[in-house]
């Protein structure tokens, strides 16, 4: 099969310079700017009407961008109609055609190519293969799972040998299981096809799990651009840091900074804290995570708040636990279940304590002002 | 041709059998172009071609037949240029009864048309987009299959109106045997003469039988373009 999926070669690279789109005088994505590279897994991450769909809607061809360049491959797609874009789109609801079995719609990009029937039948089934749904060739749509039909939707877009697939929240409609089944499923399929990967999801397990990049998205803004283990550990406002994962947040009075380290005094004491270069004069808010709390008898040395357990959950591989700080505060921590770190009691009276190298100082989300 | 009718009822059936088949096929690509424009388009003038599609569904027949006379008739503006360019007239013809009858089916064709494309999900047109179909391929390939029993309804309920078609196509082409005389207004003719009244009742039960035919069997199609979309 002369399939990429063997020798990874034709996949684009994807920039958006200053990319806006208004609906009226709603600007749904504000100045966005990223370099895919070819290759690349990239995930875009958001909550729900944050502009995802409009980006993959504007890379496909189906609106054009009010202001900004989109290139594929170094091309400026400008005025390309979408059936002349290399790229493929999968749709959430996968949009399978219901009147053709399997194999033609998985043949369906090659029928309008003029490929002949043979051939069009022996590549559905090798695709079949590569999605691991081999046999499924002359059965209908109506017939398959959804996990199946997931599948058939992938391999649909790869027969046309895109140079860019482009997933709009493909998982959404699958159980958890298979979600995640079809996360390792997805990535593998990327890896061994070489095409470049633009993923859209607002589950941020998905988007830090399968990605080699993520650009986390809030209200038409692009937050952040970076590998997803950064995206965790080094969010660069608090709108990335709440959406990716849990926070206990301190607020209070920003001192002047020093070796990359800030002091935050508030109602709740006074803290250490790391602070990046350019927070200096914004609003900060303390951000520390729930793993990175440790909890105490005795009050640590610094970066200590006394708190009254009032909730223990057990989640297996770790115990959450959940107290009230002065002023009726809520804070977390996890503790590790490896029976040796002793675990509160709901009543009891602890310190939640941090380490200031892993505590981050700051701003607000990047928004319209 | 059957002996329980006779010539002259048998040529006003066979007669609008021809009239409706015609003014159906004809209008069948301009009804589909109407209903997607209408269905899928967002232009100004959306509005207005709606209504002025609706139009002869709300007119009085009689109205819409002195229009078409103001239009096509050999006195029209259009119907003099026709005919001083191309000799061909619609004026007194078959061809204006169909012209007559198919102006008058055009809502319901269009409404039915209309009313499959929008249950196609629009997103099973952009996929095979992005799979390189062109609009006219995509049309071709994913949409029309999908709504052919709508289409086809549309045009069983089209060819049903038409062939009782009737103030519109006598104010039109007036009643003339063997050329513009259809069912509907043979009927009118039979029951204009003493003793016309048994032919009258046989042209009715026809007529009664095959509107009847047509309304089972738009109904069972419509079903089925419900079922097809689902994907059953
Ligand atoms: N055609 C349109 N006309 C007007 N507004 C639109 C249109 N399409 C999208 N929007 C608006 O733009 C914003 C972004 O929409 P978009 O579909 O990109 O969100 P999303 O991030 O994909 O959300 P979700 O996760 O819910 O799919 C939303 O506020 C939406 O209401
Ligand atoms: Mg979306």
């Amino acid at each position: 099969m002369n399939f990429r999926g063997t020798t990874p070669t034709m996949s684009a690279g994807i920039d958006l310079e200053n990319v806006c789109c208004d609906f009226g005088t709603f600007r749904a994505v504000d100045n966005a700017t990223v370099s895919i590279k070819p290759g690349e897994f990239f995930s875009f991450l958001g909550p729900s009407g944050c502009g995802k769909t409009t980006i993959l809607r504007m890379v496909s061809g189906f609106i054009e961008p009010t202001e900004g360049a989109i290139r594929i491959g170094g091309k400026d797609v400008k005025g390309t109609r979408p059936n002349q874009r290399p790229t493929a789109l999968i749709f959430q609801n996968l949009a399978l055609f219901p009147l053709m079995p399997i194999w033609e719609n998985i043949a369906f990009g090659l029928e309008v190519r003029g490929i002949d029937k043979a051939t069009r039948r022996k590549k559905a089934e090798d695709l079949l293969k590569l999605v691991d749904l081999p046999g499924a060739a002359d059965k209908m749509v109506s017939q398959l799972s959804g996990g199946q039909k997931q599948r058939v939707a992938i391999a649909r877009a790869l027969a046309v040998e895109p140079s860019v697939m482009l997933l709009d929240e493909p998982l959404s409609a699958l159980d958890l299981k298979l979600r995640q089944h079809m996360r390792a499923e997805l990535r593998a399929i990327q890896k061994r096809t070489g095409v470049t990967f633009i993923y859209i999801t607002h589950d941020q397990g998905e988007a830090l799990a399968m990605s080699d990049r993520v650009g986390v998205m809030s209200q038409g803004r692009i937050q952040q651009i970076a590998a997803p283990r950064d995206i965790y550990d080094n969010p660069v406002n608090g709108f990335v840091a709440s959406f990716v994962g849990e926070n206990n947040i301190f607020e209070g009075d920003v001192g002047p900074a020093s070796g990359g380290i800030a002091a935050l005094t508030g109602p709740h004491g006074a803290f250490r804290a790391r602070v990046l270069p350019d927070a200096a004069g914004k609003a900060l808010k303390l951000y520390v995570r729930p793993e990175h709390t440790v909890l105490t008898r005795a009050k640590a040395a610094e970066n200590s708040v006394q708190m009254e357990v009032t909730e223990v959950a057990f989640e297996g591989a770790f115990i959450s636990v959940h107290g009230q700080a002065a002023g009726g505060k809520r804070l977390s921590a996890e503790v590790k279940n490896d029976g040796v770190t002793p675990v509160p009691q709901v009543g009891e009276t602890v310190f939640a304590s941090f380490d200031a190298a892993r505590a981050l100082l700051l701003p607000d989300a990047n928004v319209r002002g | 041709m059957p002996d329980w009718l006779t010539p002259e009822e048998w040529q006003a059936l066979s007669l609008s059998l021809k009239v409706s088949f015609w003014a159906t096929v004809v209008s069948l690509p301009p009804g589909v172009a109407v209903a997607q424009a209408l269905a899928r388009g967002r232009f100004p003038g959306h509005g207005l071609l709606n209504g002025l599609v609706h139009l002869p569904l709300i007119l009085p027949p009689v109205v819409t037949g002195y229009l078409l006379l103001l239009t096509f008739g050999r006195q029209g503006w259009l119907g003099s240029a026709l005919w001083d360019w191309f000799g061909f007239t619609f004026a007194f013809r078959w061809t204006g009864a169909a012209l007559a009858a198919a102006v008058m089916a055009f809502p319901l064709l269009v409404r039915a048309i209309r009313l499959a494309l929008e249950a196609v999900d629009p997103k099973l047109e952009q996929a095979a987009a992005t799979l390189g179909a062109s609009r006219v391929v995509v049309f071709l390939t994913v949409t029309l299959p999908l709504i052919l029993p709508g289409v086809i309804a549309g045009a069983v309920l089209a060819f049903a109106k038409a062939m009782g078609e009737f103030g519109a196509t006598i104010t039109f082409v007036a009643n003339i045997p063997g050329e513009t005389q259809t069912l509907p207004t043979a009927i009118y003719a039979f029951l204009q003469l003493p003793g016309g009244d048994a032919a009258a009742l046989r042209l009715v039960a026809i007529s009664v039988a095959l509107a009847m035919g047509a309304l089972v069997v738009s109904e069972l199609l419509s079903r089925r373009v419900a079922a097809r979309i689902a994907g059953k």
